[in-house]
C-alpha cells in the first residue's frame, strides 16, 4: 500500500531494493526467489511504462525481464552469473533511479553496453539450448500425467490455430492479429512444454516464436519459404504430441521420444539470423557464429528481439503457469465425450420414462386439470431437453474443411500446379462422429480432385482456362441430410476411358450398356484407376472405393456429376445424425424389429397372382413388373407363432446398394425416430443386425441390417432351390 | 504361452479369498467376486436376439445401455426353470478382450449373500479328467458345510460362450 501511496520514483526504489533483498537469498542453482523476482521485475517494469524516464532505465527493466526469462525457459534455477548480473542491475537501478528524472546524465552501466556481460548470457544460453535439441524425452507419466494431458489438449488447439493462421497468412502475410495469434500459440508451446521439461518441443517452439517474433515487429517479410517452415515446425511439434498422447493413454512409456528438429531449427536460424544481419547492423563476429544471435541481440537496445516475448506489462507472473489454467474467457467448454454420450443416453432414459408416466391408464383415469397441465409442461420440457442433448453432439465442419486448404496447398505445391480451393458453408454443423469419419474420404477425393481433375497450368492455359484451377468445398444442410459438395474445373472424367478400364478389368462385361451415373460410379470399384502412371499421391486404385465404404457406413450416399474437359462434382449425402434414425417399426410373431425408413421402398398385402415360386420353392413376388425374392423373416430369424401365409401379412420391400428383396412380416406397427445404440462386443457379428434401440415402452428394439439382408445368398435362404 | 497360464491359473488360486456374492442355481450354490457384480435387478422381459445359442436370452435396457442377458442353467446345462419371485438378474462386468470391458446379465434361481471367504476356507478346483472343463472354477469354497463354486465370470462369459455365438452367427 504504502509503495504505491508514496510518488511512483520511490515506490520503484522499494521495489528494486526487494529485488537486492532477494538476490541475497537467492543461490546458483536452486531457484529460490525466482517467483518473487519474476513479480517484482513485471511490478517494476509497469511502473517504468508509466512513468517518463530516461531509454537507459526502461531498457536496462527490459534486459532484466529477459534475464528471468532466461532463466524460465532454460533450467529453472538461477546460475551464478545471472545472480551477478542482477546486483549488478539492482544497484545500478537504485543509484540512477533517484535522479532519473532530473535529466543528469546517468551512471554508466555495463549490461546495456553491446558486449559486456549479455553475450556471454547468450553463449550460457546457447550451451543450453543448443546442447543437444535431438535429446530424447522421457516422460514422467505419473507425476506429470495430468499436466501433459492438459499440454496435449491445449497443445492440439494451438496447433490448428497456427495452421489456420498460416492459411490466413498465405493470403495476407502482414496481418497483425494472425502474427500474433500464431506467435502466442508458439509462445504458449513453449511455455508448456518448459514447465514439462519436453526439451526439444522447449526448443523448437522457442525457435519458431522468434521467427514469429521478427515478423510479428516487420523485420522479416512472411514468405511462401517461411511459411513453409513454419508449417514444418507446427507438423514436427504435432509429432511429439502424438506419440506423448499417445504413451499418455497407453499409461506406460515405450521408448524416449526423439523426432530430428536439428535441421529444422537451423533452417529458422538461418532465417532469422539472415533477417537480422538485414535489418540491423551487421552481426559481431561471435553473434554469427553462435546459432542462436538472434535470440539475444545485444547489438543495439531497441534489437532486444528477446524481450518482446513477454506481451504485456502485466504478464502473469510464471508464463509457465498460463498453460495451466484454461484460456480464459473461452466461450466453449471441453468435455469427455464419454460424458456427453452417458448425457445423451440418460436424456433418451428420461424421455422414455416420461412418456410412460404420461400414458399410465391409472393416472389418464384421474382426469386432474392441474395434473394434465403438469404433465404437458413436464412433456415439453423433456422434449426440449433431449433436442438440447442432441444439439450437444453437433458441431461445425470447419475444422475438417481446414485441413484440405492445407492439403491442396501441399499438393499443388508438390504437383506444381496452381489450384485454389474455394470454402463454403464452413459452419455447417454435423454430427461429432460424423465430422471425425468424413474426414479420410474428404482428402481422397480432395487429392484426387487435385491430382487427377485440375491440369497442369500449361494444359490448361492450351484449353482456354485461366492457369489458376479452383476447387470447391462446400457443406448445407438439404432436407434432412447434410450435402458436402466437392466440385474442381479440371478435366473432367472420361467416360470412355473409365469404360474400357472397367472392361479391361473384367469389372463389367465388354458389351454392357450403362447410364452415365452408373459409369462414374465404377470409379469407386475397388483397385480402379484411370491413372496412367502411379504418383506419389494417388493412382493407386485404393482410395475411391474407402471413399465409397466409409460414406456407406455412414449410411450416406454420393453421386457424380462430371462434364469432360470442363470439370466434375462429387456430392455426397450424409444423414444429419448417426444417432438417430427413422426407422419402420415392424412385428413378427411376437418380436418387433426396426428397419431404417431410408431403405423401405414399399409395402403391401400381395394377391395370389403377384407371388410365384421357382421350383416350388424359391419364392418371389412380382413387384410392378419385377420380380423380387421373398424373404421371410419369421423362418430367418425362427421366430415361431409369426404369420406364414403371405396374403394374410404383409410385404415389405427394402433395397440396399440397388439390390431389392421383399420382407414378410406381420404387422407394419408405426414410425418412429429412434437412437441407434450398439449391440457391444458380444453381438458384433451379428450381420443381420444394424444396432439397437430403446422403444417407447422401455423395451429394447432390434434394428435390422437391410445390407446383409439383401445380400444374403439365395441357397442360405430358407425355401432354397 | 501355456505355461503363462499355468502361471496365472496358480496366480488365481492363490488369491481367490475376498469377498463373493452366492447365489443358487438349481440345487448348487456358486460365488462371484463382489468387484465383478455392478447390479441386481428383478428379471424384465428380453428382446430375443435371433440366430444366438440357446443360452443368450437376449438383451435388456439397462438404463439406457443395452446389455446381452445369459441364462446360467442353461450355460452350466442344467434343465431349465420356471421363473420365480426370486428370479433374477445379475449384472456383473467381464473383460471381453484386450482390456474391452462390458456389462452382461446372468439370469440366476436366487441370490443369497455376500459372504467374505477366507483363503483357508478354499480348495482348487477338483479334477474331473477331460470329462468336465473347470477352467471358470477358482476354487471350492466350504462354508458351514456347505461346498460353493467360486467362479471365474471372465472365463465363464468370455473365451467358449462368445465362440458359441460367432460359431451361431457364422451358421446363418
Amino acid at each position: 500500500m504504502t509503495d504505491f501511496a508514496a510518488d511512483p520514483i520511490t515506490a520503484l526504489v522499494r521495489l528494486t531494493e526487494k529485488v537486492a533483498l532477494e538476490l541475497v537469498y537467492s543461490e546458483a542453482g536452486k531457484d529460490i526467489g525466482l517467483l518473487p523476482l519474476n513479480c517484482l521485475l513485471s511490478e517494476i517494469e509497469e511502473q517504468v511504462s508509466l512513468l517518463v524516464l530516461p531509454d537507459e532505465v526502461k531498457q536496462a527493466v527490459k534486459i532484466a525481464r529477459g534475464w528471468i526469462d532466461e532463466v524460465f525457459e532454460s533450467t529453472g534455477v538461477f546460475e551464478q552469473p545471472v545472480l551477478d548480473r542482477l546486483s549488478q542491475w539492482s544497484q545500478w537501478m537504485l543509484e540512477v533511479l533517484p535522479v532519473a528524472q532530473s535529466g543528469q546524465p546517468l551512471p554508466p552501466c555495463d549490461f546495456l553496453a553491446p558486449t559486456a556481460s549479455v553475450p556471454a548470457a547468450a553463449a550460457s544460453h546457447a550451451k543450453e539450448m543448443g546442447a543437444d535439441p535431438d535429446e530424447p524425452i522421457l516422460l514422467n507419466l505419473e507425476g506429470d500425467g495430468e499436466l501433459l494431458r492438459e499440454f496435449i489438449n491445449e497443445s492440439y488447439e494451438h496447433l490448428q490455430n497456427i495452421e489456420g493462421g498460416v492459411l490466413v497468412l498465405e493470403e495476407n502475410p502482414t496481418d497483425a492479429e494472425t502474427l500474433n495469434s500464431i506467435f502466442r500459440a508458439f509462445h504458449t508451446f513453449k511455455g508448456g512444454s518448459g514447465f514439462l521439461n519436453l526439451k526439444p518441443v522447449n526448443h523448437l517452439a522457442h525457435e519458431l516464436e522468434s521467427l514469429l517474433d521478427l515478423a510479428r515487429q516487420h523485420k522479416l517479410t512472411i514468405t511462401s519459404e517461411i511459411i513453409d517452415l513454419i508449417l514444418a515446425g507446427r507438423d514436427s511439434l504435432k509429432l511429439f504430441v502424438t506419440e506423448i498422447e499417445f504413451q499418455l493413454t497407453e499409461q506406460k512409456p515405450r521408448a524416449p521420444i526423439s523426432f530430428p528438429i536439428q535441421h529444422l531449427i537451423s533452417r529458422v536460424l538461418t532465417v532469422t539470423t539472415g533477417s537480422q544481419a538485414a535489418t540491423t547492423r551487421p552481426a559481431p563476429a561471435a553473434a554469427a557464429s553462435a546459432p542462436v544471435v538472434p535470440l539475444f541481440l545485444a547489438e543495439e537496445p531497441a534489437a532486444q528481439v528477446k524481450l518482446a516475448i513477454v506481451p504485456e506489462a502485466n504478464t502473469p507472473p510464471a508464463p509457465e503457469l498460463q498453460v495451466l489454467k484454461s484460456t480464459a474467457g473461452a466461450l466453449s467448454v471441453k468435455v469427455d465425450t464419454s460424458k456427453l454420450d452417458s448425457l445423451v443416453d440418460l436424456v433418451g432414459e428420461m424421455v422414455i420414462a416420461q412418456s410412460l408416466v404420461a400414458q399410465d391408464p391409472y393416472l389418464k383415469r384421474d382426469q386432474n386439470q392441474q395434473l394434465t397441465r403438469n404433465l404437458a409442461q413436464l412433456g415439453r420440457i423433456t422434449k426440449d431437453l433431449q433436442r438440447a442433448a442432441m444439439s450437444l453432439r453437433m458441431v461445425p465442419i470447419k475444422s475438417t474443411f481446414q485441413k484440405m486448404t492445407r492439403l491442396v496447398r501441399d499438393l499443388s505445391s508438390q504437383e506444381s500446379k496452381q489450384v485454389q480451393l474455394v470454402l463454403s458453408g464452413e459452419d455447417t454443423e454435423l454430427d461429432r462422429t460424423i465430422v471425425e469419419e468424413i474426414s479420410d474420404p474428404l482428402v481422397h477425393m480432395v487429392r484426387n480432385s487435385v491430382d487427377h481433375g485440375v491440369e497442369r497450368p500449361d494444359v490448361r492455359l492450351a484449353r482456354g482456362k485461366s492457369a489458376h484451377g479452383t476447387i470447391q468445398l462446400r457443406a448445407c444442410h438439404q432436407g434432412g441430410s447434410i450435402v458436402i459438395q466437392i466440385e474442381d474445373d479440371g478435366g473432367g472424367l472420361n467416360k470412355e476411358r473409365i469404360l474400357a478400364k472397367a472392361i479391361q478389368q473384367g469389372l463389367i462385361p465388354a458389351d454392357a450398356q450403362l447410364p452415365e451415373g452408373e459409369i462414374y460410379k465404377l470409379i469407386f470399384q475397388p483397385g480402379f484407376s484411370t491413372a496412367e502412371k502411379v504418383t506419389s499421391i494417388s493412382g493407386r486404385g485404393v482410395g475411391m472405393d474407402v471413399v465409397r465404404r466409409n460414406i456407406d457406413k455412414l449410411r450416406g450416399r454420393i453421386e457424380i456429376t462430371s462434364t469432360l474437359g470442363v470439370g466434375s462434382c462429387f456430392t455426397i449425402y450424409l444423414p444429419l445424425t448417426l444417432a438417430i434414425i427413422d426407422g419402420l417399426l415392424i412385428s413378427v410373431g411376437r418380436e418387433r424389429y426396426i428397419l431404417p425408413t431410408l431403405s423401405v421402398r414399399e409395402s403391401f398385402r400381395p394377391t395370389p397372382q403377384m407371388l410365384s415360386s421357382l421350383n416350388e420353392s424359391s419364392e418371389m413376388v412380382l413387384v410392378r413388373g419385377k420380380l423380387i425374392p421373398l424373404l421371410r423373416l419369421a423362418d430367418h430369424f425362427e421366430v415361431p407363432d409369426a404369420v406364414s401365409n403371405p396374403m394374410e401379412g404383409l410385404v415389405v420391400v427394402v433395397e440396399s446398394n440397388g439390390q431389392a428383396r421383399c420382407l414378410l412380416v406381420d404387422h407394419l406397427l408405426g414410425k418412429q425416430e429412434v437412437v441407434i445404440k450398439s449391440l457391444g462386443e458380444t453381438f458384433k457379428h451379428a450381420r443381420s443386425l444394424a444396432g439397437a434401440a430403446i422403444l417407447g415402452d422401455g423395451k429394447v428394439g432390434l434394428i435390422l441390417n437391410v445390407d446383409s439382408l439383401v445380400r444374403l445368398q439365395p441357397d442360405r435362404l430358407p425355401l432354397a432351390a | 504361452m501355456l505355461a503363462d497360464q499355468i502361471e496365472t491359473r496358480a496366480d488365481a488360486v492363490r488369491t481367490v479369498g475376498g469377498k463373493y456374492l452366492t447365489f443358487v442355481l438349481g440345487r448348487a450354490s456358486y460365488g462371484i467376486d463382489v468387484l465383478k457384480i455392478r447390479e441386481i435387478i428383478r428379471l424384465v422381459e428380453f428382446t430375443t436376439v435371433p440366430q444366438m445359442p440357446d443360452f443368450v436370452k437376449g438383451v435388456i435396457n439397462l438404463r439406457g445401455k443395452i446389455i446381452p442377458v445369459v441364462d446360467l442353467r442353461l450355460k452350466f446345462r442344467l434343465s431349465s426353470a420356471e421363473s420365480t419371485e426370486r428370479t433374477c438378474i445379475v449384472v456383473v462386468q467381464v473383460d471381453v478382450a484386450n482390456g474391452v470391458k462390458t456389462l452382461m446379465g446372468l439370469v440366476v434361481d436366487s441370490v443369497e449373500e455376500v459372504l467374505n471367504i477366507g483363503q483357508n476356507d478354499i480348495e482348487a478346483p477338483p479334477d474331473f479328467g477331460t470329462k468336465l472343463d473347470t477352467s471358470y472354477i477358482l476354487g471350492m469354497a466350504k462354508i458351514k458345510g456347505v461346498v460353493k463354486t467360486l467362479l471365474d465370470i471372465n472365463r465363464v462369459m468370455t473365451a467358449e460362450s462368445l465362440l458359441a455365438i460367432d460359431q451361431s452367427l457364422a451358421r446363418v
